[in-house]
């Protein structure tokens, strides 16, 4: 069920066709899925305030209704554990076009993984689920199925990945934590039943699995234009 | 909406015949059903006249009798105005075959016809199609009996967006021994669609899987088609066109619809059990294995042949196909070993798959069919069965099938389609044992039961 809030923000979104990056965390956090602590801020002080009381490194992204692909722009900064680093990023990021306020939070690391949804032209929306982070087009090793999707599905899709072996643990590296995992993909498939006249595609990219967590790192929401 | 009338009627009205050309479609039409099929059929043509001294009746209404389903083959400008009068006689069905609606451009005079029918609940098949073939019952292709090769009567229901695929299919079937219980062309499938057609099929007791040849669904029908699919209890078939760039132009300017993201399509039909068949080969196997086998099954087979080479081919086949060969247990194979004929018994190979050896005889199959049977890794056996050597009879069909029987896991066999070896084949087809003509259209086969489990 959508909330009130949710319903807002998509509202207030409409005009531009996407929901801004801090919008849809707060979509997602209210569907219970975890999201990264974080701030958004124009206060350099501020965003130290939060660097020091993280237990680690934390992520500054631009916040900026002109940039949709933020690589693309160079507004993402991962890895910043000193004061300096955070003030020279912040300062930067700022001059990027459109870019008001910056989100800063915590860096989860783990395997990066993309949980997508498409409303598609014949079947409606559909779950994608594959290896995430900013290679996904190149790789495309992902698994697509009709939503809602049950827990025997987010398995198969996982056995019908290349990468597979990533999810399941590799090396010694510890897998994903299917017990996580699975209910998380089950209730974004049916969050997006729910979304199903108001979006055109939706990535969770990257969310970061660990063996325990599974964090949406990124979220982007497209919607439907208004008919 | 009831479609018994249009696939079972028992009067039939030709509507469009020419009194003066004689390959006209609709007299195709009228000729072979009035010749050869039960249907009692009349010629309309509003000039009136006879044909092959048969009565042409200017008007439906000048039919004395009821008139159960009607084939309207005028040109589509007349096409609303005839529904029009095909309700007011009370026929309760037609297949439009005429062409110039949708896929031409003209949308709203296919919406004409639409909403007529729509509003008299009054179900049709096209239009722009070549209708229904119904063995035993009707025919409303307007292809000359003599110029076709038309499968028997059999299980498979098949439903072709395209004519003309649905009849090389048709041919193909024939050929391979596969008989169909309805095919029907629907066309631009305005009225009667993919989804209607599995809800006749479910209720029909004559049809064991339903075949589909798809082009594009439009908005949300693909949803729709999926749930009629999960209220379905028999085995699927789909052999989707317009997966291209290419194909997908070609099917939009085809029959009116819009091709899908191919991606998607396929991954839905396996999440849904529906067995793709990724080309004609596919789709003839396919229908064949689950018309045997309708339940489907893991797919981790096991491979008994008197050539090590037939197994080796075979070996690469599943390979290609995704299919497991699991090895088998020592007690399976120390079962086989102490009971084969003393002539292999030394020299038979029984890793998976298993070589009798050109000595073997017909126990040694059986032996190694019923213990292959009786192993829990394998889900279902594949016999390589090459009548060539001396120890093979030609009872051999027959005594495979009872051990399937008795054992009750699936056997797919290859036997070479020859005349001379047609007692092995109908030994195994006769009891419901599907025979490939090829090793690898065996292995399609088995490919067919994994496909038809939940992935």
């Amino acid at each position: 069920m959508l909330s009130k809030s949710d319903r807002r923000i998509i509202e207030n979104s409409r005009l531009r066709g996407w929901v801004l990056e801090p919008d849809a965390k707060h979509m997602m956090a209210n569907q219970g899925f975890d999201v990264p602590n974080f701030i958004l801020t124009d206060s350099i002080q501020e965003a130290n305030k939060f660097l020091k009381l993280s237990s680690g490194p934390v992520v500054a992204k631009a916040v900026s209704e002109k940039i949709l692909h933020k690589t693309e722009f160079d507004a993402v900064v991962v890895g910043i554990s000193e004061e300096k680093v955070l003030e020279r990023e912040m300062i930067r990021l700022k001059t990027l076009g459109g870019c008001e306020q910056v989100l800063v939070e915590e860096m989860v690391e783990g395997l990066e993984i993309i949980i997508g949804a498409k409303n598609d032209f014949q079947f409606g929306p559909v779950v994608v689920l594959g290896l995430g982070g900013t290679s996904v087009e190149i790789y495309n090793d992902t698994a697509i199925r009709m939503a809602p999707v049950k827990y025997g599905d987010v398995h198969s899709m996982i056995d019908s990945l290349k990468a597979k072996n990533l999810f399941k643990g590799y090396r010694k590296k510890p897998g994903v934590n299917m017990d996580l995992l699975a209910p998380l993909v089950v209730n974004f498939s049916c969050l997006i039943m729910d979304l199903e006249d108001k979006f055109q595609s939706i990535d969770l990219n990257p969310v970061i699995c660990t063996k325990d967590r599974c964090v949406i790192a990124d979220a982007r929401i497209m919607l439907e234009s208004e008919t | 909406m009831d479609l018994k009338y249009l696939f079972r009627p028992s009067s039939m009205a030709v509507i469009g015949v020419s009194t003066t050309q004689d390959s006209h479609p609709a007299n195709v039409i009228y000729t072979k059903n009035h010749l050869r099929y039960p249907v009692r059929t009349y010629a309309v043509n509003p000039k009136g006249g006879q044909l092959n001294r048969e009565p042409v009746y200017q008007q439906l209404e000048e039919i004395d009798g009821d008139v159960d389903m009607a084939v309207i083959a005028v040109r589509a400008k007349f096409v609303p105005d005839v529904v029009e009068q095909c309700i007011k006689k009370g026929v309760k069905g037609a297949v439009i075959i005429s062409g110039g609606f949708a896929e031409s451009g003209n949308h709203e005079l296919q919406q004409k016809v639409t909403d007529i029918a729509r509003q008299a609940n009054f179900p049709f098949v096209g239009p722009n199609c070549l209708g229904i073939y119904a063995p035993d019952y009707l025919d409303t292709f307007f292809l000359p009996s003599e110029r076709i090769i038309q499968p028997k009567k059999g299980n498979i229901g098949f439903v072709s967006q395209s004519g003309g695929v649905l009849v090389d299919h048709m041919v193909k079937f024939a050929g391979q021994g596969i008989g169909i219980s309805l095919g029907v062309s629907i066309g631009n499938k305005v009225i009667i669609r993919e989804t209607d057609m599995i809800d006749w099929f479910e209720k029909d007791p004559e049809t064991r899987v339903i075949a589909f040849y798809i082009e594009g669904f439009e908005p949300r029908e693909g949803r729709e088609f999926i749930k009629r699919v999960q209220n379905c209890s028999k085995p699927i078939v789909v052999l989707k066109a317009g997966k291209s760039p290419k194909a997908i132009a070609a099917v939009s300017s085809h029959t009116a619809s819009l091709a899908g993201d191919y991606r998607v399509f396929s991954q839905i039909m396996k999440q849904f059990c529906v067995a793709e068949a990724e080309n004609e080969y596919e789709l003839t196997s396919f229908c064949e294995a689950l018309s045997c086998y309708p339940k489907g099954s893991r797919g981790n087979v096991g491979i008994v042949s008197l050539s090590g080479g037939h197994g080796v081919v075979a070996a690469d086949a599943c390979s290609t196909h995704g299919i497991n060969i699991p090895g088998i247990t020592p007690q399976t194979a120390g079962h086989i070993r102490q009971k084969l004929s003393i002539g292999v018994r030394q020299i038979a190979s029984l890793a998976n798959p298993l070589d009798l050896t050109g000595s073997c005889v017909d126990s040694d199959f059986e032996t190694s069919v019923r213990h292959l049977s009786r192993d829990e890794n394998i889900d279902c056996i594949l016999v390589l069965l090459l009548p060539y050597t001396p120890g093979i009879s030609a009872d051999i069909g027959a005594k495979l099938s009872q051990v399937a029987r008795n054992e009750g896991k699936p056997i797919i066999a290859y036997v070479p389609k020859e005349d001379k070896y047609k007692i092995i084949i109908e030994g195994f087809e006769l009891n419901n044992i599907p025979v490939a003509s090829s090793v690898e259209g065996a292995v399609l086969m088995v490919k067919a039961l994994k496909r038809c489990r939940p992935c």
